[in-house]
């Protein structure tokens, strides 16, 4: 038995278990999302991928499709929401693109022109984060991470070594490493 | 028949590197055309130093390191009826941004007093010099900007493109601008 939902008017079918991003996904349907990677289990932190669900607004890569939900997606609301969530992770950090050695190559980056973020809008908190250099083999740039968790969870989950965490709360939330003196050339981390 | 008053565009360059303006004579002979729809006024294209009041078009590239820059940045708000902000320095600091996290005594210090090479530097002092700021902003922190056009730099023909939309409104005697491409 095939179940359906509509994204947007157009029919998507999902299996059991099936999260509305999944679904979509399958289908060839792109939801812009960060936090939300398929190889992991879903975070839900970044609202990017955010939806109205019968008129409510949730998280699809949280929310389990059902049979005969109504989702809308790319309606100019809420497109203009992850604009504005966007436009915040560019000025919580330091996100200097033409400089960038990700530049072209970066979810952040690809996310904006996606959605059509022409400036910053808000004020830049320009931020103090100085880079780890400690490891040999791994450079943690602080000055880009929007607390995404995609390290914690591949750390935690994937390779069974929690090296990373979130710590603190709210804008003083920041990513920290499982080590005495919280430098990553201090845990033994191997790339690879 | 009357021949159509042309617009006013005045362009600067502030904490920039020229780039965005090379990139805007990257139009090459299509800056001919363009000519006939619009005149230029302060600019370093043309020396001229202020802004009329009547401007139509004001171009910003760079952001605003030092005092002169909020200076001039605020002239070209109160003489043009639409600001642009052009490339990614105007837009979000860019390069010159990128000493935010350093203490300014600091970056002085090692530029004209510590830096290999250096014997008997001083930091330059005189009064005409504009005193840099503590960091450097992106331009719509301090005045309200109508447009902006990212890019490090915006292609030539995103310039003509992005500033043919912002006069739009102002009616067809703008629809050349891309026609000239």
């Amino acid at each position: 038995m095939s179940y359906t939902f509509t994204l947007d008017g157009k029919v998507i079918p999902f299996a059991d278990g099936q999260t509305i991003i999944q679904a979509a996904s399958a289908a060839g349907v792109f939801i812009p999302h960060l936090c939300y990677h398929p190889e992991f289990k879903p975070h839900g932190s970044c609202k990017l991928c955010t939806v109205r669900v019968n008129g409510r607004h949730t998280a699809s890569c949280t929310m389990r499709a059902s049979a005969g939900m109504v989702v809308e997606s790319e309606t100019e609301e809420i497109n203009a929401e992850r604009r504005a969530l966007t436009q915040m992770l560019f000025v919580e950090g330091n996100h200097f693109c033409p400089s960038c050695e990700q530049s072209g190559n970066c979810q952040l980056q690809a996310t904006a022109y996606h959605l059509g973020m022409m400036s910053p809008h808000y004020d830049h908190f320009f931020p103090n984060r100085p880079v780890d250099a400690s490891h040999p083999e791994v450079l943690l740039e602080f000055n880009r991470c929007i607390l995404c968790s995609l390290c914690v969870r591949a750390s935690r989950d994937v390779d069974g070594k929690n090296v990373f965490a979130l710590s603190g709360r709210g804008i003083k939330t920041h990513l920290i490493v499982n080590a005495k003196s919280g430098a990553a050339g201090r845990y033994g981390l191997r790339a690879g | 028949m009357t021949e159509k008053k042309k617009l006013k565009v005045a362009t600067t360059s502030l904490a920039g590197c020229f780039g965005c303006h090379m990139s805007f004579l990257d139009i090459d002979e299509r800056l001919f055309t363009l000519l006939e729809h619009i005149e230029f006024d302060r600019s370093p294209l043309t020396d001229i130093k202020t802004c009329s009041p009547d401007c139509d078009i004001g171009i910003i590239e760079g952001g605003l390191c030092n005092a002169e820059n909020v200076h001039v940045l605020r002239e070209f708000r109160k003489n043009c009826k639409i600001l642009i902000a052009m490339g990614a320095c105007a837009i979000n600091g860019g390069l010159p941004a990128q000493r935010n996290h350093l203490p300014l005594t600091t970056i002085l210090e090692e530029v004209y007093h510590t830096s290999p090479g250096l014997a008997n530097g001083m930091i330059p002092n005189d009064p005409e010099l504009p005193l840099p700021l503590n960091q450097v902003h992106p331009i719509h922190e301090v005045v309200k900007i109508d447009y902006f056009m990212p890019g490090c730099p915006p292609s030539g023909r995103r310039n003509l493109e992005g500033a043919d939309r912002s006069v739009g409104r102002q009616g067809a005697r703008t629809r050349a601008w891309p026609d000239a491409l």
